[in-house]
């Protein structure tokens, strides 16, 4: 018997392992206005889904590379003949409704698909809390080794160019390492929340943060508490808990814009 | 030897060519300005010595010393990134207070090392930058369309600032500029630009050259006019009063 025993023990520490890797990779998603980014690689997550259990691999692996495929995808689409927004769209809301297709079609496999849009961070297993610390992790420590490389892209290719750096290769890691917090992420909050839990801490967190890792910590502090104040409301009220999480961070942002001024 | 060295050098975007036949050195310690009208290759040019874009043709040589200082056309600092100057400054290499301090009192902007970037003016913003460009002590500094968005009097005083820091640091300095008359105030050389260099030489010898002048119009011969007047400089070509007149209108 030990306290990973309990369901509720188990889903906070797999909320705050993926704020682990959500925090400082919402802010690049802030910073470089990625946010529709992170919408269309979550929604890809949806096929990946469909084709995981279609193919019988392991669901983390099959969301894993159909998110890093549609990044890779967007990537190279985007500025040629439409616009970034046009092709993510397109992208996106294709990859939604095939992988949802998909799923229907799926012979003999009671799925519930509402788990992949919202989550079940209720019913995460040891193992599953082990793969999003592993996941959430292996982000983190990217974005760590990354850090001053992708500010000074994110900043300015052109001053990235200039001191050395390839700003293409520097949008892979950031497109790899969302890729993987969506892998993560889809059991915890779902397909199609992913994106709120990446950008409402780091924007709740930009009104009161003075410089780049500030804001990162800031929003980690931000995504903790909503993930831990977002289960309480869940288990007090049977409210379901990826929404819960999601609005308890929205309630924050909204604190955080009312104290606006105050730096730290 | 030179810092930078150009051999017949070719560079096009996909199937578009837009420079060939190049052949440039950039001088130590030499104020070098690129002059041209738009889509010339100017930016094209800078790029390819900062090494930001590999020539199709030809051959580029660095000096083995060479430390390269960039100051970008714009940056577009994105409010919802906060960063104060001091940080930006310790971007992408972390150096340290002592020679943060420094290169700000060099850019004269000491004042505003813990100013967010997205507060900064536009005269603020490019002294910032010129501060960034000299943190690892250039032996070049490149500067493409530095005073782009500035009024006339901070573009002249942002071009005697760079002249100041040439002076004291011995940098070779290469610039590209739209503002010929306050550009060529500053430079000891001028290449005029338009796919391959159409002319070069000092300032004076530039704007009187006739390619030059099928460039640019003689409305900037007026220009060249007052930066004679400015500076009291003797010259052996003294025949060209008639332009005088013209000039000062040209330069208003």
């Amino acid at each position: 018997m030990s306290f990973l025993d309990d369901f509720m023990v188990r889903a906070a520490l797999a909320g705050l392992g993926l704020v682990l890797a959500t925090a400082p990779l919402g802010c690049f998603v802030v910073w470089r206005r990625m946010a529709y980014f992170g919408d269309a690689t979550a929604h890809a997550a949806v096929l990946g889904v469909a084709l995981s259990l279609g193919f019988s691999i392991s669901l983390f692996l099959g969301t894993l590379v159909t998110a890093l495929a549609m990044g890779v995808l967007v990537s190279s689409l985007s500025g040629r003949t439409f616009a970034m927004d046009t092709a993510l769209g397109v992208l996106a809301h294709a990859a939604l409704a095939a992988g949802l297709v998909g799923v229907a079609l799926i012979d003999g496999i009671r799925v519930d698909v509402m788990a992949y849009l919202f989550g079940d961070i209720l019913s995460v297993s040891r193992l599953d809390v082990g793969l999003i610390w592993l996941g959430a992790a292996v982000v983190a420590a990217l974005l760590i080794w990354r850090w001053q490389a992708l500010l000074t892209v994110t900043l300015s290719p052109d001053l990235a160019h200039a001191a050395g750096l390839d700003p293409r290769r520097e949008q892979m890691i950031l497109t790899l390492a969302l890729a993987l917090a969506v892998a993560v992420a889809i059991k915890v909050v779902g397909a199609l929340l992913i994106g709120a839990l990446l950008i409402i801490p780091a924007a709740a967190a930009r009104s009161f943060s003075g410089t780049p890792e500030r804001m990162a910590l800031a929003a980690g502090v931000i995504g903790s508490v909503s993930v831990l104040a977002g289960l309480a409301a869940s288990y007090h009220w049977d409210t379901p808990a990826g929404p819960s999480i999601v609005c308890a961070a929205t309630a924050l942002f909204i604190l955080a814009l009312l104290g606006r001024g105050v730096r730290i | 030897m030179s810092l930078v060295s150009l051999n017949n050098i070719a560079a096009s975007y996909g199937k578009k060519p837009v420079l060939q036949g190049v052949n440039l050195d950039v001088r130590r310690g030499e104020i070098l300005t690129i002059v041209g009208p738009n889509g010339s290759g100017k930016s094209t040019l800078l790029r390819l010595v900062i090494g930001a874009f590999a020539p199709s043709k030809g051959e580029l040589t660095r000096a083995p010393d060479l430390r390269i200082g960039y100051v970008p056309q714009k940056l577009q600092a994105d409010p919802s990134l906060p960063i104060t100057v001091r940080r930006f400054l310790n971007l992408p290499r972390r150096v340290g207070p002592a020679a943060t301090k420094a290169a700000l009192v060099e850019a004269g902007v000491a004042n505003l090392a813990d100013t967010q970037i997205s507060n900064l003016s536009g005269g603020q913003f490019q002294r910032v930058l010129l501060a960034r460009a000299l943190i690892n002590r250039p032996n070049l500094l490149v500067l493409d369309e530095a005073t782009q968005g500035l009024d006339q009097p901070g573009s002249a005083a942002f071009y005697r600032k760079i002249q100041e820091v040439r002076d004291n640091l011995g940098c070779a300095i290469l610039m590209v500029s739209h503002e010929l008359h306050v550009v060529m105030a500053a430079s000891d050389r001028v290449i005029c630009l338009n796919g391959h260099i159409c002319c070069e030489g000092a300032p004076e010898q530039v704007a009187s050259a006739p390619e030059y002048r099928a460039l640019f119009g003689s409305g900037t011969g007026g220009a060249l006019a007052l930066y004679r007047h400015d500076h009291n400089h003797s010259h052996e070509d003294c025949d060209h009063d008639h332009d005088h007149p013209h000039s000062h209108k040209a330069a208003e």
